[in-house]
């Protein structure tokens, strides 16, 4: 059981970062550069967004199996801190940033402002990728 | 020589024997791989989401599709070194007793054939002469066989 969420979990990766990832490109300019960003958010987020509900849902059972050896990981905790910081930016990104998005829908590389989001979005989910990978290697090297 | 003895080879091999006297390497490796599968993930399902008639439906398929191929190409540049690397840390004493190893080296090379290939011609094909269940059934198979790839890779990476 706990395999198979964990499979979820990891097969879900590729829906939620991968979408987010592709949308975070575009915000660089690095992809997709004549489709309007606000086309390729408006298109793609719902899939991110259902990506993020499995992965929330998956994630929870997995901290579940074993809430207090989780709770006490430090690696979980600098990734569920990751996840909030992670939250900020894109609520920052829509209530900022992305409300003058008609000024700059269509330009190939968005402003710097734009580019900032997107850069950081990569950054905070390559770090929590990472930290969710070391979950199990605490024993090793802490204990 | 058997298989057995040139993945002992690999193993056992001074890179791998100095890159596994660090318990800090292996993980690392991992997490850049997991990095480059939702990179890959991102690339492929915007194509193939567009196949099913989702996604970017408004954008012409061979647009999406050759924005998404350069980063698909990304994926890989990280995720075969890496994979490479962690099979070899392990390959005569794990990998080879694993069928899900096998399963994911049979399934790869198709994945990757069946891409570059039929999913490619496809993509670039002129929309209207294609019926939309030959973009639907392309898009079926890639996605089977990668999700295969992806499964089969988190079975491997069981302690």
């Amino acid at each position: 059981m706990y395999l198979i969420v964990l499979t979820v979990h990891v097969m879900t990766l590729c829906l939620f970062v991968g979408t987010a990832a592709m949308v975070d490109l575009r915000l660089l300019g690095l992809t997709m550069q004549k489709v309007r960003v606000s086309e390729v958010m408006a298109r793609l987020l719902p899939w991110t967004s259902a990506g993020f509900l499995v992965m929330l849902v998956s994630g929870a059972l997995l901290f579940y199996a074993a809430p207090l050896l989780r709770y006490q990981n430090v690696f979980f905790r600098a990734k569920m801190g990751a996840l909030v910081l992670a939250g900020l930016n894109v609520w920052v990104f829509h209530n900022s940033v992305y409300r003058s998005v008609a000024e700059w829908d269509l330009d190939p590389i968005p402003p710097r402002s734009a580019r900032m989001t997107g850069g950081l979005s990569l950054l905070l989910w390559a770090f929590l990728i990472t930290m969710g990978r070391m979950i199990p290697y605490q024993v090793y090297w802490l204990n | 020589m058997s298989v057995l003895d040139f993945f002992e080879g690999l193993q056992y091999s001074p890179l791998l024997v100095a890159m596994r006297s660090s318990s800090w390497v292996f993980p690392i490796i991992a997490s850049l791989h997991l990095m480059g599968l939702a990179l890959l993930g991102g690339a492929v399902l915007i194509v193939d989401l567009r196949l099913l008639g989702f996604g970017l439906r408004s954008q012409p398929l061979e647009q999406i599709a050759r924005d998404a191929e350069r980063w698909l190409l990304v994926s890989l540049a990280v995720l075969l070194p890496t994979g490479i690397l962690q099979f070899m840390c392990f390959a005569a004493t794990k990998y080879y007793y694993l069928t899900a190893f096998w399963v994911k080296m049979a399934a790869l090379p198709l994945a990757l054939l069946f891409t570059f290939t039929v999913r490619r011609t496809v993509a670039v094909a002129d929309e209207t002469r294609l019926s939309p269940v030959w973009n639907k059934l392309v898009a079926v198979v890639s996605l089977s066989l990668w999700s295969t790839v992806v499964i089969a890779g988190r079975l491997i990476g069981l302690p």
